[in-house]
């Protein structure tokens, strides 16, 4: 598959709006311009874009509410905040090409009918925030952004807006409160930020990726774009596999590749001739995998049928010498550190959950710790404010199912058996 | 930043918060993230006079100002040293030895995770993930990506920075 949303990013001149012209840049917003807003919605829709922030909502469903909703101005956001452990797949969009996404927002932009965009970049990438501000700035001189878009009467005005380090600011509402300049704590839903969000106007929230496959979709059509990939769920998808593989980095496949095929083809297999032992599949909240459950379908409709996720498509392999005591351990440890402290449930409740992986991984694991553990986690699922609550759970859940042996020998043998 | 030259800036009521930037906005409030790294930048941290500068220009509330700065974690709430070493530990970086590293730094330069080293070289902070799990594992130092760090090269890399 030749790749789009990763074109040319060996290039040294990738980020360049020159070069990206030169490579057929910008010719879908002067495509998707003079076409009715509707259709273009229509189109996503019938692409069957499915957002790739992580929870794979369909994209043009969500353009059609926000659409629908008669307040102006309406804000189009693009979700850089990309905290997921695991996950730097919108990385080299933004820092290799990231004309790419100013593009499809301003299409996304002109579908939408907003005037104002911001690109809510977390502020762990100083390297992203300089390189996306300098195309900004070339893409305002040639009129792709401003109060004329491309003399098509169009305005649209592009700013970025630097995160303070704080994972929750992902979520959608929790970026709206951040981008609002106030503490990142996730709203109560509904109301749905489609009509009440940023400053209580109609906003779109949608990931880097998820906005970067529009010049595609313009440039090919949907027809064609839906032959990419999975059927229900189509579209190139980036894919970004670290942990124990030979060549680990993000790879650009057609969605719905299968998680063993990424492995063992596309990164060469695991490290050092090794023996697999389990995978995260996307992103540390979602469920994890032992090695013989890896034949599945990466998208967003196959992996709940195989006991997972895609989520970010956030791939982390590891081989036979890790202990998944002390993974677990440290993906609570996580969740602990980044909840918001809104709700009671995730707030208490990772904490928790941390205390008692630790005595395991300690050796100080009482004989009734497992059955503990599943029972905190069954009372943060489903009660808390935001899903971080839903993927603490979920890790514990799927950790313990899986792997409940090796729980139990943390206990028995009264200490990390690695 | 020294503090007369201060009273002079602030006398602009738009050091923090530039028009250029407030332009970009319906609101003053939504200038707060900026504005604050902004006052990181000149006063060294977040003092409580430098909150109270930016909530004075802002006209933000004060606690929530605060609020605001100690919600997240790249916001310096003391005084930290002329480098500041941000090092992942999340889980592609821990299963490539993070944690090593962490003991590596401390016994090298006397700083402890969390803490300033006594000559004021050197802060360290642990990081969650950084963006960088490919080529873990990773750091920060200042606004420097270090990638595929190792027990041998980290000590290279940070004696770099004096
Ligand atoms: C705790 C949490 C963290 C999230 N982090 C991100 C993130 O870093 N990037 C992202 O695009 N979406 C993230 N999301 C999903 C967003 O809430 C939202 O669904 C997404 O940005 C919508 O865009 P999409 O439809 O294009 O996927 C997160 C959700 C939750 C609950
Ligand atoms: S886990 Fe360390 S950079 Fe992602």
């Amino acid at each position: 598959m030749n790749k789009t949303l990763l074109a040319n990013i060996d290039d040294p001149r990738s980020a360049d709006l020159d070069f990206y012209e030169q490579n057929g840049g910008y010719e879908s917003l002067r495509k998707a311009l003079p076409m009715d807003p509707g259709v273009i919605i229509e189109n996503v829709k019938n692409a069957n874009l499915r957002g790739r922030g992580g929870a794979g909502f369909p994209t043009g469903m969500k353009w059609t509410f926000a659409s629908g909703d008669p307040k102006f101005p309406k804000y189009l956001v693009c979700n850089a905040d990309e905290g997921e452990p695991g996950t730097f797949k919108d990385r080299p969009i933004l820092e290799k090409n990231p004309h790419i996404l100013i593009e499809g927002m301003a299409i996304s932009a002109h579908a939408l009918k907003s005037d104002y965009g911001y690109i809510y970049l977390r502020g762990e990438y100083p390297d992203a925030r300089v390189i996306l501000e300098q195309a900004i700035d070339q893409a305002y001189e040639k009129k792709y952004l401003g109060d004329n878009v491309m003399g098509s009467g169009k305005k649209f005005h592009l700013s970025v807006h630097v995160g303070a380090g704080a994972y929750i600011c992902g979520e959608e509402t929790a970026l709206i409160e951040s981008l609002e300049g106030k503490k990142g704590q996730p709203r109560l839903k509904p109301p749905f930020p489609v009509s009440v969000g940023a400053w209580g106007l109609p906003t779109i929230v949608n990931n880097v990726e998820t906005l970067s496959n529009l010049p595609l979709l313009i440039r090919i059509g949907p027809e064609q774009y839906a032959a990419i990939g999975s059927p229900e769920c189509p579209g190139p998808k980036l894919y970004s596999v670290s942990g124990h593989v030979e060549r680990p980095g993000v790879l650009e496949l057609p969605m719905g590749t299968s998680l063993k095929e990424i492995i063992y083809e596309h990164c060469g297999g695991i490290k050092g001739g090794k023996t697999l032992k389990a995978v995260i599949p996307g992103g540390i909240s979602t469920p994890v995998l032992p090695h013989d459950k890896i034949d599945c379908p990466m998208d967003f409709v196959n992996m709940p049928k195989h006991g997972s996720m895609l989520g970010s498509g956030a791939v982390i392999v590891m081989d036979e010498s890790v202990c998944m005591v002390k993974v677990c351990l440290r993906a609570i440890k996580f969740f602990e550190h980044e909840s918001c402290g809104k709700c009671t449930p995730c707030k208490d409740g990772t904490g928790w959950l941390r205390r008692i992986l630790a005595r395991i991984e300690q050796g100080e694991g009482h004989k009734d710790d497992i059955d503990l553990l599943v029972s905190i986690a069954g009372n943060i699922a489903g009660k808390t404010f935001c899903p971080l609550g839903d993927g603490t759970a979920s890790v514990v859940q799927n950790f313990v199912k899986h792997f409940r042996a090796e729980f139990e020998s943390h206990i028995t043998g009264r200490g990390c058996p690695f | 930043m020294k503090k007369e030259v201060m009273q002079n800036d602030l006398d602009n009521k738009s050091l923090f918060s530039p028009v250029s930037l407030r332009k970009r906005y319906p609101t003053l409030q939504a200038t707060l993230l900026p504005a604050l790294y902004e006052a990181q930048k000149r006063f060294e941290w977040l003092s409580l006079e430098a909150l109270e500068a930016v909530s004075k220009e802002l006209d933000v509330p004060k606690a929530t100002v605060r609020g605001v700065a100690t919600f997240y974690s790249m916001y310096k709430k003391h005084p930290m040293g002329r480098h500041l070493i941000q090092l992942c530990t999340n889980i592609s970086c821990m299963l490539f030895g993070a944690e090593r590293l962490v003991d590596i730094i401390k016994k090298h330069y006397g700083v402890e995770a969390g803490k300033t080293s006594d000559d004021g070289r050197f802060s360290l902070v642990i990081m969650e993930c950084i963006g960088a799990c490919g080529t873990a594992p990773a750091m920060l130092v200042n606004t420097d990506f270090h990638e595929n760090l190792t027990e041998e090269n980290i000590i290279k890399i940070l004696d770099e920075y004096k």
